[in-house]
């Protein structure tokens, strides 16, 4: 007999999205001067959801003047003032979690049990833990009486909007920055809905400035003479342009770009606990994950058994609604990353692999993918080397620790890594030699604001989390 | 020493995976002191040579890398112990380099040697400061520790010869990175003789690799190199370090620009930071 899921969908009425919504410069929202505008759509629906505008150079320049007129008296309050604006912000943040959560499904695609129960908890935390910092900044292990940079640039992507909006602006105005954020253009509502946030919790006008806008956007704002430091998460291919921008200034420069992580699982795994991590590590928000398990390395001892259990799991995977109570897998964020994961995978079964998902009915309109694994590759075809930042594995099989740790190290990127045996000594052993930010043994994709995150090589430089995340916003 | 015998010219050579070649391209160029009295001719190392050092130094990485802090930190001492003894010879190479008096000289050549010793310190606690254990919201065991970044090409000072060099080196290699450094051109002598400190010194070959010559002819090569990881800009000028800070991303290498430095100061733990990894292990707890 077999069980039916019915529709569980979260409500949409607890999210109010207004037609069109201005830039948030200087505590107020204006439209672009130009008055340009842009369509954000939900790419579960393709519905457009509302209408932004499209920041330009002379945008740019009013809010990184708004910025660095703001920064002059935030920078000047004491750490324990700046602390509790930011302890106000958690708070809210707490509060309109459910909001903020559909919001997110909304404009994102991902499913509202992540961004209910991964996304938003993040947030709230990682806002709740740099207050704290704020006025103990002298015992954080850069010198007595660090300073803040000043006005800070920070260019979000669309995988987790708002958490990386925390990720960035938390941190930043803890030590004392101002910031201009420029959130991705196709996710643009709920860094809006933080401006309101930030107008509720009282904060000075000019510390956070939100521009909506495009790559040009971007560009412009890293580019600006007057930011004194520049954060980007995003592609690398972006990341090392923003590197050649900044060469030759002052400013301080953090990146955390792509990945390729290998997540090796060893014979004496317990198998159905690495199944587990396998699909969180690669289906997790449909793939959107710069830290993504893409490249599953099993044993060769144990790749038979290990892929049926996988399919079978990967089976059992629901793909549809975003805002469905059950949904495993969302909706691809935009019709051009649904192209470049289509192409992607073409090229993994042009080039010899074997393409294998689990037959699933996709919705017919907005930008769908199933939950797809290729065995049969090898360290040479595209989709062992490129990030596909979609629900997409590539599986390839290793007979010993050390050829493991040869493949899985085998890329230009070194974001993260997972490690499957119940051997500690082994567990160890790998953790050392894997060239990654972060190794998860046993575990995959965890995330806390105590925790640093961030790339070895082309995966960028910096961390972002805990005691190291200060010092991208401290003159040291 | 009778007037009447000629004294020994020593032949100064490269130092790059532990053996003293010449430049391959066989080019050499003269070097004065600030008079403009001769002092030797200087191997002018060409972008072969920076390659060399490159496979040289990324050879090294992983003995180096994997060596014990506490290991690491008695072969920073063993460079101290050896400068230590060969003082006279820098004290006068240092002075001729860079015009000093001797005691001038000599002063510069003690903190040199004092600097490997405040290094050598370091070995074993830089990653006590720049760890953490991390208090995650959950049932996990979570770590940072930190490791060296890889391969780095470093620009020694134009200047300061023997003591900025000293001081932009021991911090790459104290915490496990290679290096590829590349000399002060008017005053490569001093560096060039390091190499045969560091050659007695149980430093593994190829952990520091040292080319006499211009900046701007090798520092766009090691800067473009997909094998470097890092590159220390210090004895660049500026328009050299932005046109090198530019090509350094084609690799995303983290890159150490230059500003104004006191060699004679504490160093502080900075130069050992630049260049290391931070990395994080979860790891669930449970019975």
């Amino acid at each position: 007999m077999a069980f039916e899921y019915a529709p569980a969908p979260e409500s949409r009425s607890v999210v109010d999205i207004a037609p069109s919504y201005g830039l948030f410069v200087d505590g107020e929202f204006r439209p672009a001067e130009d008055g340009k505008v842009f369509k954000t759509v939900s790419p579960s629906s393709e519905e457009v959801l509302s209408e932004v505008a499209q920041a330009g150079q002379s945008d740019v320049d009013a809010a990184v003047r708004a910025a660095r007129k703001a920064f002059e008296k935030w920078s000047a309050l004491p750490g324990a003032e700046r602390a509790k604006y930011l302890f106000r912000i958690a708070r809210i943040i707490q509060e309109r979690s459910r909001e903020l959560a559909v919001l997110e499904s909304l404009d994102n695609g991902k499913p509202i049990r992540e961004s209910r129960d991964a996304d938003l908890p993040l947030v709230a935390a990682h806002f709740f833990y740099y207050a704290g910092w704020a006025d103990k900044l002298g015992h954080a292990g850069f010198g007595s009486d660090p300073k803040p940079l000043g006005v800070a640039g920070q260019v979000i992507p669309w995988n987790f909007p708002l958490l990386m909006l925390a990720w960035k602006i938390a941190p930043a105005l803890a030590c004392g920055n101002t910031v201009v954020l420029k959130p991705a253009e196709t996710t643009p509502l709920s860094a809006l809905f933080f401006a309101d946030i930030c107008r509720q919790a009282g904060l000075p006008k000019g510390v956070v400035n939100i521009l909506t806008g495009d790559g040009s956007t971007g560009a412009a704002l890293v580019a600006h003479p007057d930011v004194n430091k520049v954060a980007f998460t995003g592609s690398t291919e972006v990341g090392k342009a923003i590197a050649r921008t900044v060469a030759g200034t002052e400013k301080k420069l953090t990146l955390e770009l792509g990945g390729k992580a290998a997540n090796i699982v060893f014979e004496d795994a317990p198998i159905d606990q690495a199944v587990e991590g396998i699909v969180n590590g690669i289906f997790f928000n449909q793939g959107h994950v710069c830290c993504a398990g893409s490249r599953l390395l099993v044993q060769e001892s144990v790749q038979d058994e290990l892929l049926e259990a996988l399919k079978r799991r990967m089976s059992t995977l629901r793909v549809g609604d975003p805002l469905d109570k059950n949904t495993d897998i969302g909706a691809i964020n935009s019709a051009e990353q649904l192209a470049r994961i289509k192409s992607l995978a073409d090229s993994g079964e042009a080039e010899g692999a074997e393409r294998w998902a689990p037959r699933c009915e996709l919705p017919s309109t907005g930008y769908w993918f199933a939950p797809t694994l290729f065995t049969g590759v090898t360290q040479a075809h595209r989709i062992a080397r490129e990030e596909i930042f979609g629900p997409v594995l590539s599986v390839l099989t290793f007979r010993t620790p050390a050829e493991a740790v040869e493949k899985a190290n085998n890329t230009p990127y070194g974001l993260s890594a997972g490690i499957w045996t119940e051997k500690g000594s082994r567990i160890l052993w790998m953790a050392d030699k894997l060239r990654a930010g972060v190794v998860w043994a046993n575990t995959f994709n965890k995330f806390d604001p105590t925790s640093p995150f961030g790339g070895y090589k082309e995966s960028g430089f910096g961390r972002e989390g805990g005691r190291h995340g200060l010092e991208a916003y401290l003159n040291v | 020493m009778s007037e009447s015998r000629l004294g020994v010219f020593k032949t100064y050579k490269l130092f790059v995976g532990g053996k003293f070649p010449r430049s391959e391209s066989g080019r050499v160029y003269e070097v004065t002191d600030p008079k403009g009295n001769w002092l030797a001719n200087a191997p002018l190392a060409s972008r072969k040579d920076a390659r060399d050092a490159v496979v040289a130094a990324r050879k090294a990485f992983g003995g180096w890398s994997g060596a014990t802090a506490y290991n690491r930190g008695q072969i920073l001492y063993r460079i101290a112990e050896m400068l230590e003894g060969r003082r006279e010879q820098f004290v006068r190479e240092v002075a001729e380099a860079e015009g000093l008096s001797r005691s001038k000289a000599a002063a510069v050549v003690d903190a040199a040697v004092d600097r490997w010793v405040w290094y050598a310190g370091w070995t074993d606690k830089i990653g006590q400061i720049a760890g953490a254990a991390n208090p995650v919201a959950g049932p996990y065991f979570n770590l940072s520790t930190t490791e060296p970044t890889g391969v780095v090409a470093v620009l020694a000072p134009q200047e300061s010869s023997f003591l900025g060099l000293v001081s932009v080196l021991a911090p790459v290699i104290a915490t496990g990175n290679t290096a590829v450094v590349v000399t002060s051109e008017r005053s490569p002598l001093p560096a060039l003789s390091l190499g045969e400190v560091l050659a007695t010194s149980d430093l593994p070959g190829g952990v520091v690799n040292v080319l006499s010559g211009k900046a701007a002819e090798m520092g766009p090569h090691l800067a473009a190199h997909g094998d470097v990881n890092a590159i220390d800009l210090t004895g660049a000028d500026a328009e050299l370090a932005t046109a090198l800070e530019t090509a350094a991303a084609d690799n995303l290498k983290r890159v150490l620009r230059p500003r104004d430095e006191d060699w004679s100061a504490e160093p502080g733990t900075d130069r050992l930071l630049a260049f290391l990894e931070t990395k994080t292990v979860w790891h669930p707890i449970g019975v």
